[in-house]
């Protein structure tokens, strides 16, 4: 199974991405201010990384908050060349009705006129004709008077024509002329220059304003001076066709925009992930090597589940920090500003409206937020309840089951299960409606823009692509909002296992080493502990005045009812805690002048919770010694009995233990931490004698292996076996964590004291009354 | 994943309330930008104020329904999601309670309390996030493409280009991402392990002088750890930017088609910004559904251990017609019994045959891995027997009730659990109407009133998570009190004696003996002082029977024995 590791918590859950609700309570750091400056201190050596992810951050923004602008920009340039098309087209057609009703005035006109040119000029050459005297030759002369004549008569006759018309058709002259010359201008479409079309239009706006009114049907260019205006400017901009070019030239800008910002923003991220996890890793090595350096004092106070969960899933939660939050800080903020500038540069009074549901965001969210932190708080505590009840009846199962209390334990888990759902349900209904809620304040946003951007398009304030681009704006506007919000509340929660990681770094170390470390070439295991006091607490001394002289070659037996601290001795001798007053000696020399590292070289151990780790067996036992060969190894499991069972192993001394090491006895376990303090050939031995948990043949081969591992060195033995103890030279009888009693085993049974009642009481089992 | 889902059964209606709301509520998000194409066609082309304002009425209403409809959602949303972890964590807890040692021991205590708790909590959290936040993509993708064909069936086409570019954009990246994802996961696993044994292995590490390789384990994992996250981080990177190109791509093409479609008048400039609006609500969407795939391989794995917890068989249950429930005096015996664990080649018991009396004591020795809890965990029928049968006066267990069965039998395990509460509740746990008085004798019979009696509170005093606030010995005493205070017909102890010192050790099996005058009592347990002097020794070697008898007679006649014996006691306390 592949959730060893489950035991951890999975607080990073809530953590990163955007789906940390905002609702969550949150967890503080104690010092923030402290704590930040320490991580960003952790992301010094990448500064050069960093500031390059944060010019192509701040850049892929800026075009990314560019873009929909420009969008905007097609737009309008669309909405202008549509515009145009539709006024040209309108106007075009409207002047085909117009020519087809001026036509009948026009033709009346001419009609007219030609009449009554023609009925003034007979007219005149008769009056003239008729002053002269019959059959007069009309010299030239003469036929140039008349024609002249003519010509004025027909002038004048035309002129009261056209003015009988006029009256008739009850305008004035110069309205006639303007028709006349309205009717005279060439049809727009057919216009080639923009330019030419714009004056055209715009003179046939100026025009229609001289043209009668009730002659309507003409009047057709009813629209607003203003959009006359924007019709005019348009069709001078585009010659009444959609400007293709124009709004192809625009979208390869917004193209390039967007492929540019799409780029940088990809190398920002593809750099942060170097940035973030490299940080990470510097952290998770500073956390490792400094537990190396930590007492064990630390490692007896702390539970390793404790200690885990700050290297590896507060670490995690500092990488998914800055993994996504940080950049997304970054952007959220660029885009908050960059998104207002950009608003504010389309309309000053619509961003007004978009900034007036800020404060309504920040009202809404801190309301719900409030509302659900009960439900949060209810949902903690109950999941804890049910997590407390099932982590004790599951290790109580078989109790539970023996004593038939499954009824009752459903019974209980049941009842918390439903509080669970209802807290839950409720906090994760607020939560879930803080989404549901922003979106409709930025409907909200959305609907007044529309409103008054329409509104403001009417008045020609603003154009229809503004508005599109500017609700694109609004919209996009709601993301840094929530995001910067749940950013912050990321980052508190980060800065809060950034602290606690920094807590481990904090920690005491051991002591220095000495200076001028002292190294024993040839131990020989003389071991003398001269007045030595020890307390783990400073309220509790544990052993006040120890004396002991343990000569090269002796054995000395620990005894004691178990959790009597026997450890205790094992602790001092290696140095894993220091003593507080007088000194341990090896072989003369005191050791705290020696290196930690060369003392513990003198000692080889044996302890009764086998611990091997996850390698080849091979590994696990050259861990007594570095460099050891292949021959050295086989040799010592040879020497500890175990040769043969690694050999029937399939794949013998390259089997791989796995992680709990359960593919192989305990017993078996045994015999290879065996081997591998043979292979460590150590001057003294420390050994826990514990068998408890192994069978009796494996227990044979285990005392055998124990036998010839003692043979010719120092020995300190947790004892258990009879013979063991007896033979030793110096029996320590320990009890409630302090030695109470010193000596050998004859000195002791004479004493009649503890030991003594120690011994009869195990090897006397059946004589009770003795016992008692 | 889809198994869990199965749970939801009763919630298909409330699912499907769900997708309509959301989908309604999506619609109404689509649908802003219709009404404001509407303005700007009618309104702006028009020049008309007031139905500008009408217009705006309009949306306000739309939007009004959208929020009731996305509040009810997230309501029935919450139910749902919520509830199912619920009924998950109902069932796993009554399944895993049914678990027989066998099945329970197959998992292991840690990670059945993992999958009932976190693994259940991360399963419910990407529930809401499917419900809230994934489910909105799809939606809003359909709702986008029937309001867009309504304004333009042939413009539409480039949804139909574009989405499936989309889904196979997110797709790529995420098939690429989501096993790197899980390798994440198993680095950490890696890094968690090396850790953990760097703590329980300080002493063993620091004696051999073996830090500086440790840290070289623990810095190729965590370097491991590393690059696999840059790796997978690298590819993530490509997400947002790829997604924002398509996205804009896609405004440019609606854009640019658009403004044919606009110039042969088979489009209105309105219609096009609605188009634009949606195209960006659709991506929106995918956006969040996309950033929402990194949770899913945590949520899976979690879902696949609950799973696997789920559709485990309980292999111990009741029989349909059980044997009425009798008390009789408690003759145990054990016939021809055979039992092997799950999936050992070996047999754990092979032949055991038996007969333990009312009155008597017997006693089970023998090396470990000889079968005595083994025998001693078969009784209350923690586990079934593979051959043979094990009777209770005459009835053989597999037909009683385990709820009769059990309440004959006073059972004190090898390790001695104790649940928070006081010490009274945890005797209570033996009996539940049990007086104080019959409470405060069994713990004078199990040596434990000394050291309750000194205790604050005496017997009600609160043991704060199972009794972290008493030593090895006192737990045990108190777990041998609530044996005694059930008053069965059956003690069995379970090596319950091996945390006493000697002295107390004895001193308690005096007592005892007065108190199981006329039960029967089984005791198993490695030291030879402790079996002695009990009626009946059954010696077990490698899980058959090498013996029976007392003392003098197996040291007489059982090598296996004697061995044990003179492992223990030297020649001298043997004579």
């Amino acid at each position: 199974m592949s959730e060893k590791n489950e035991k951890q918590e999975n607080q990073s859950m809530g953590g990163g991405g955007p789906g940390g609700s905002i609702g969550h309570p949150v967890e503080k750091a104690k010092n923030f201010k402290g704590t930040l400056f320490r991580l960003i201190r952790y992301l010094r050596p990448h500064r050069t990384r960093l500031s390059i992810v944060l010019v192509f951050a701040i850049l892929g923004t800026i075009f990314q908050i560019l873009t929909p602008k420009i969008s905007g920009q097609a737009i309008n340039k669309l909405t202008d060349g549509f515009i145009a098309k539709s006024a040209v087209s309108n106007i075009s057609k409207e002047q085909t009705k117009a020519r087809e009703n001026l036509q009948q005035l026009i033709n009346g006109l001419t009609t007219a006129k030609t009449q009554a040119s023609d009925a003034a000029e007979k007219a005149v050459e008769t009056q003239m004709k008729a002053t002269l005297p019959a059959g007069t030759p009309i010299s030239p002369a003469l036929q140039e008077k008349i024609d002249q004549a003519k010509t004025q008569a027909s002038a004048t006759a035309e002129q009261k024509a056209e003015e009988a018309v006029a009256e008739k058709a009850n305008m004035n002259e110069s309205q006639l002329k303007a028709v006349q010359e309205f009717y005279n201008l060439p049809n727009v479409k057919d216009i080639k220059s923009s330019n030419k079309m714009a004056d055209t239009v715009k003179k046939m706006e100026s025009l229609s304003k001289q043209l009668p009114q009730h002659n309507s049907g003409k009047s057709n260019i009813n629209v607003k001076e203003s959009d006359m205006k924007t019709a005019i400017s348009d069709i001078r901009e585009t010659g009444g066709k959609i400007p293709f070019d124009a709004i192809l030239h625009v979208l390869l800008i917004m193209l390039a925009a967007v492929a540019i910002s799409s780029v940088f923003l990809f190398i920002m991220q593809f750099l942060m992930s170097t940035v973030a996890q490299k940080t990470v890793y510097d952290m998770r090595r500073d956390v490792d090597k400094k537990l190396a350096k930590l007492p064990l004092k630390y490692f007896d106070s702390h539970t390793n589940g404790e200690i885990l969960s700050r290297v590896t899933n507060d670490v995690d939660t500092i990488s998914t920090t800055l993994q996504q939050s940080l950049t997304q800080l970054i952007q959220a903020i660029l885009q908050l500003i960059g998104f207002i500038i950009m608003m504010l540069t389309i309309s000053p009074a619509l961003t007004g409206i978009t900034l007036i549901t800020l404060p309504i965001y920040i009202i809404a969210t801190a309301l719900i937020a409030r509302a659900s932190q009960k439900y949060f708080a209810g949902q903690q505590k109950y999941l804890g309840n049910l997590t407390g009840h099932t982590e004790e009846m599951f290790t109580g199962h078989q109790i539970v089951k023996a004593f038939g209390h499954e009824k009752e334990s459903v019974e209980i888990f049941e009842g918390y299960n439903k509080e669970l759902f209802q807290s839950g349900w409720k906090a994760q209904f607020l939560s879930g409606v803080m989404f549901p809620v922003m979106n409709f304040i930025s409907n909200i946003g959305y609907v007044f823009i529309a409103v008054f951007g329409g509104i403001f398009v009417t008045k020609s304030w603003l154009n229809i692509g503004d508005i599109v681009a500017f609700i694109q704006y609004s919209r996009q506007f709601t993301m840094p909002i929530i995001q910067t919000a749940n950013i912050t509340n990321i980052i508190q929660s980060t800065i809060a296992c950034a602290e606690r990681v920094f807590e481990v770094l904090d920690e005491d170390e051991e002591s220095a080493e000495p200076e001028n470390s002292l190294v024993l070439e040839k131990p020989e295991g003389h071991v003398v502990f001269d007045h030595v006091q020890f307390s783990y607490r400073e309220d509790e001394p544990l052993i006040r005045d120890m004396n002991l002289n343990v000569q090269p070659g002796d054995t000395v037996a620990i005894v004691g009812p178990t959790g009597a601290g026997k450890s205790t001795l094992v602790n001092l001798l290696m140095r894993f805690y220091e003593i507080q007053d007088g000194k341990i000696t090896f072989d003369g020399m005191n050791t705290k002048d020696m290196r930690r590292s060369d003392l513990r070289r003198l000692f080889g151990m044996v302890l009764q919770d086998t611990w091997l780790f996850n390698g080849t067996i091979e590994e696990n036992i050259g861990y007594g010694r570095e460099g050891a060969t292949h021959e050295e190894i086989v040799r010592a499991a040879d020497a500890a009995r175990a040769d043969h069972f690694i050999r029937s192993l399939p794949d013998g001394y390259n089997t791989v233990l796995n992680e709990e090491a359960t593919n192989i006895s305990q017993g078996q376990k045994q015999l290879l931490t065996i081997a591998r303090a043979i292979l460590s050939d150590p001057a003294v031995l420390i050994l826990d004698e514990a068998t408890s948990s192994v069978d009796t043949r494996t227990e044979l081969l285990i005392q055998h292996a124990m036998a010839a591992l003692m043979k010719g060195r120092t020995n300190f033995v947790i004892a258990h076996r009879l013979s063991t103890i007896r033979d030793a030279q110096t029996i320590l009888v320990m009890n409630h964590g302090s030695i109470i009693e010193q000596g050998n085993h004859d000195e002791l049974m004479k004493k009649g004291g503890f030991y003594a009642d120690l011994y009869n009481s195990q090897f006397m089992g059946a004589n009770l009354d003795d016992a008692g | 994943m889809l198994k869990v889902y199965r749970n939801l059964k009763g919630y298909i209606p409330h699912i499907c309330a769900i997708v309509v709301l959301i989908f309604i509520q999506v619609l109404t998000d689509l649908y802003l930008p219709t009404l404001m194409s509407d303005i700007v066609n009618t309104g702006i082309m028009k020049n008309d104020v007031s139905f500008i304002i009408h217009e705006g009425g309009l949306m306000l209403g739309v939007a009004g329904i959208g929020i009731a409809c996305a509040i009810l959602a997230s309501l029935i949303g919450s139910r749902v999601s919520i509830g199912l972890g619920s009924i998950l964590r109902s069932k796993i807890f009554r399944q895993i309670e049914r678990f027989s040692l066998r099945e329970f021991d197959q998992f292991g205590s840690s990670t059945l309390v993992t999958r009932t708790t976190n693994d259940i909590v991360q399963i419910q959290t990407v529930t809401v996030l499917i419900i809230n936040m994934m489910l909105r993509a799809p939606l809003t993708a359909i709702g986008g493409i029937i309001l867009a064909y309504r304004q333009d069936s042939s413009l539409t086409l480039i949804f139909a280009v574009a989405l499936p570019a989309l889904v196979i954009v997110v797709a790529l990246i995420m098939t690429r991402a989501i096993p790197l994802f899980k390798k994440v996961q198993g680095k950490l696993d890696k890094i968690n392990l090396v850790l953990r044994e760097n703590l329980t292995g300080i002493r063993v590490i620091r004696a051999f002088n073996r830090i500086n390789h440790e840290e070289k384990r623990f810095d190729t994992a965590s370097n491991d750890l590393t690059s696999t996250y840059i790796r997978v981080n690298q590819i993530m990177a490509f997400l947002m930017p790829v997604l924002m190109l398509l996205m804009n791509a896609m405004q440019i093409a609606i854009i640019w088609f658009g403004s044919t479609r606009v110039d042969t008048g088979s489009l209105n400039i309105g219609a096009l910004s609605a188009f634009i609006q949606y195209a960006s609500l659709i991506l929106i969407n995918f956006i969040m559904m996309s950033m929402m795939f990194i949770f899913i391989p945590r949520a899976q794995a979690a879902a696949e251990r609950v799973t696997e917890v789920l559709e485990v068989k309980p292999d111990i249950v009741d029989p349909e017609s059980p044997q009425k429930s009798v008390t009789g005096n408690g003759y145990l015996e054990f016939r021809n019994v055979s039992f092997r664990y799950n999936g050992a080649e070996r047999s754990a018991l092979t032949g055991v045959s038996f007969l333990a009396k009312p009155g008597e004591t017997t006693a089970i020795i023998g090396s470990t891995g000889s079968g005595k809890s083994t025998l001693a965990n078969l009784i209350p029928r923690f586990y079934d027997v593979e051959n043979g049968e094990i009777l209770i006066d005459g009835v053989d267990i597999r037909k009683m009730t385990q709820e009769n069965l059990r309440s004959r039998i006073g059972f004190v395990p090898q390790k001695a659990i104790l649940f928070t509460g006081t010490i009274k509740d945890n005797m209570r746990y033996g009996r539940e109407n049990a007086t104080d008085e019959e409470i405060i004798h069994a713990a004078q019979v199990a040596q434990a009133s000394d050291f309750v009696g000194e205790m604050k509170n005496g017997y009600d005093t609160l043991l704060s998570e199972g009794g972290l606030n008493l030593s090895g010995g006192q737990k045990q005493r108190l777990s041998i009190a609530r044996a005694l205070v059930r008053r069965p017909e059956i003690y069995v102890f379970d090596d319950s004696f091996s945390a006493l010192d000697f002295k107390t050790d004895a001193k308690l099996r005096a007592a005892l003996s007065n108190e199981t005058e006329n039960s029967t009592v089984l005791i198993v347990a490695q030291r030879v002082g402790t079996v002695m002097s009990a009626d009946r020794i059954i010696v077990l070697d490698e899980g058959t029977v090498a013996g029976i008898g007392k003392h003098e007679e197996l040291m007489k006649t059982c090598e296996v024995y004697r061995e044990i014996v003179s492992s223990q006691l030297s020649e001298e306390e043997l004579a």
